[in-house]
């Protein structure tokens, strides 16, 4: 039976909570009406108010006594109604559960999933993908999946992870993406990339959603006889550069994908990455398919233009292959 | 023991002269107090001076009686949050003067080896979470911590410390109200010094004292002689028995005054000079002090002993601190993750 991405990232966290009963979730709206996306829809009733821990209105206090609960050997899932209210508790996330371990060698093994990304005419505050600013913290953990595979396999991965952990959920992948997960137990592990499909001739580098636009570019981009490698990071701190270096190398044309804003995002880092280890192995300049550097707009012909997809993968990697 | 030899802590481990238990609680909480204010006195006053201790320092000097009178409540099994002005928490939790001196220094044998400097420290084995430098942060962390105790089956109390300038950020009303709505077993412990920086209490809130926030929360409040350390002592049996008990947070406000500037670089002009020379006849230490000999809990030449044995000890401890290794460069990438 197919399983949706939300599917996954539930069932990833309802069999945590029943191997460990050291695991709860807290957030807003997650007890009886089970979470804006209904991600935690049921657990109320099977695990009780004492593991699912419904807050007011306050982020900030919701990572906080996830700190304090962690920081006592708990390990709380931390729910974000969406990614964009993540500000609220920026705080206590960069400055204080990311720099326990480093200060004072006190883990805080902490998980917070955020609803992100765009396509869902949210509008400037229900679609944001505010993973970079997470990036640059040293001491976060930073997992974006794509495919319910990987959403179940890292989310428990996190959860057992001793480190404060960031996990963005792709909103718009929540049912729109199904497949066939294994009946056993398995996990996925966080700081590796992987190759989702083999190419020769040009790689594009991706993450989240973007994946699925890379895969259709790809298939495009194969009948007009250019072997195309789509790398998938899943994790965006650690990076897994080598994987993302072997790619370059193997093909010696790189596209840089995200659905985040351009300057100052994840294709900034990878670019340099890239430039600073196998800068030899290119036959091309190393190009960028982001969104612009604005707030996300929420008419549909604003956000359309907005957003990465297809057609502008297919025109710079057109370009790119014929470079 | 000879007296000549005994540090203040071994002095205060042996049974006080007086054999009551008021006159031990005395005796712990002189103890405490002086210890405090030698270490600080002699880190902002020299090591600072001299360049040994670098960054900022902050000080509690004539706030001592706030963390002596509430730590020496708590059992083992509570969690403390201790504000930058509460240095004398890490002492009652078993924290020597030499690792805190040392902390200062930047050193090895600092709580955080040098990774972090001053109050930002911490050590969960004997229940002290490390501040950050933004105030009120440690406000929903301790109760997230009181969350799981109950959790857990302990019954135990997360102290909670702040200022009054903690009590206008965001952090702190969400966290007690987190608390309160949860009923938490928190005390939250306000040492009211009537200064933020530079900022007066006129600037920092409409309301006349920060107990008058509790109402709001449906959380009993406590104004308190903060420079008095039994009174404290007493105030905070009274809160720990209401949290402990499962009834909810319970919020002490200890009246005081901030004896320093902010820092040890700040001489605090905008203070009218009045003030100092008002609240310096309330101080807490002198209090005490008068209070035991007065009440037949002390000789003078008992106290004069602590005191000196107190001085010997933060000799020892800064000699500690100073002789402690910088830490290796080589280890600056080291604990980001426990794995990468």
């Amino acid at each position: 039976m197919s399983t949706t991405y939300l599917e996954a990232i539930r069932e990833g966290l309802w069999e945590e909570m029943e191997r460990d009963p050291n695991v709860f979730c807290i957030g807003e709206d997650i007890g009886e009406y089970g979470g804006a996306f209904k991600v935690t829809a049921g657990f109320l009733e099977r695990f009780g108010a004492k593991r699912v821990v419904d807050t007011p209105i306050s982020e900030a206090a919701i990572v906080g006594a996830s700190i304090g609960a962690g920081l006592m050997g708990l390990r709380p899932v931390a729910e974000m109604q969406f990614a964009d209210f993540i500000s609220c508790g920026f705080d206590q996330i960069v400055n204080f559960a990311a720099k326990c371990r480093y200060r004072w060698n006190a883990g805080v093994p902490i998980v917070i999933r955020s609803p992100s990304g765009g396509g869902i005419h949210g509008g400037p505050f229900h679609s944001q993908n505010p993973e970079m600013w997470f990036v640059r913290t040293p001491g976060l953990k930073v997992v974006c999946p794509a495919t319910a595979y990987d959403a179940k396999g890292l989310i428990k991965s996190a959860i057992r992870d001793n480190d404060p952990v960031l996990f963005f959920e792709h909103k718009g992948l929540y049912r729109k993406i199904k497949e066939d997960l294994p009946t056993q137990e398995y996990t996925v592990p966080i700081g590796k990339a992987k190759v989702v499909r083999e190419g020769r001739d040009l790689s594009i580098v991706t993450y989240g959603a973007m994946v699925w636009t890379a895969l259709e570019a790809a298939e495009k981009m194969a009948g007009e006889g250019c072997s195309v490698e789509v790398v998938d990071l899943r994790t965006l701190m650690p990076l897994d550069r080598e994987t993302v270096c072997e790619s370059a190398r193997k093909t010696s044309k790189v596209l840089l994908l995200h659905e985040d804003t351009r300057s100052g995002g994840m294709a900034g880092e990878l670019a340099a990455t890239i430039s600073e280890n196998v800068f030899e192995y290119l036959d091309g300049p190393i190009v960028r398919v982001t969104a612009p550097d604005t707030p996300v707009p929420f008419s549909a012909a604003l956000e359309e233009a907005f957003l990465p997809n297809v057609e502008k993968v297919l025109e710079k990697a057109r370009w790119l292959h014929r470079y | 023991m000879s007296a000549v030899q005994a540090t203040g802590a071994e002095l205060h481990n042996a049974a006080p002269a007086a054999g009551t238990p008021e006159a031990a609680l005395a005796h712990k909480s002189l103890y405490y107090m002086l210890l405090m204010r030698e270490v600080e006195d002699r880190i902002e006053r020299k090591l600072y001076r001299q360049g040994k201790v670098l960054g900022g320092v902050y000080v509690g000097r004539g706030q001592e009686a706030i963390p002596v009178g509430s730590a020496l409540v708590a059992r083992a099994e509570d969690v403390l949050f201790p504000s930058h002005r509460d240095m004398a928490v890490f002492f009652v939790r078993g924290v020597s003067a030499r690792r805190v001196l040392a902390q200062y220094m930047g050193r090895l044998g600092g709580l955080t080896r040098g990774r972090d400097g001053n109050m930002h420290m911490g050590d969960m084995s004997v229940g002290v979470c490390s501040i950050i430098s933004a105030l009120a942060a440690t406000v929903p962390v301790a109760a997230g911590a009181a969350l799981a105790m109950r959790y857990k089956g302990i019954n135990g109390v997360a102290f909670s410390y702040f200022g009054d300038g903690s009590t206008s950020r965001g952090d702190w009303h969400e966290g007690v109200n987190f608390a309160s709505v949860q009923k938490l077993p928190v005390v939250f412990i306000c040492n009211n010094n009537q200064y933020a920086y530079s900022t007066p209490l006129n600037l920092q809130m409409a309301c006349t004292n920060v107990a008058d926030r509790g109402p709001a929360y449906n959380m009993p409040a406590e104004i308190v002689d903060g420079n008095d350390v039994l009174a404290v002592y007493q105030a905070t049996q009274r809160a720990v028995d209401h949290a402990r008990a499962g009834n909810g947070p319970y919020l002490l406000e200890c009246k005081t005054f901030r004896m320093t500037g902010h820092s040890a670089h700040d001489p605090a002009h905008y203070v009218p000079k009045g003030l100092f020379e008002e609240w310096g006849k309330l101080d807490p230490i002198v209090r005490l002090q008068k209070h035991m000999v007065d009440g037949g809990l002390a000789l003078e030449s008992e106290i004069e002993e602590v005191r000196a044995a107190v001085v010997r000890e933060v000799d020892d401890a800064v000699e500690w601190g100073e002789a402690s290794p910088h830490p290796d460069p080589a280890t600056l990438l080291d604990d980001v993750y426990e794995t990468l």
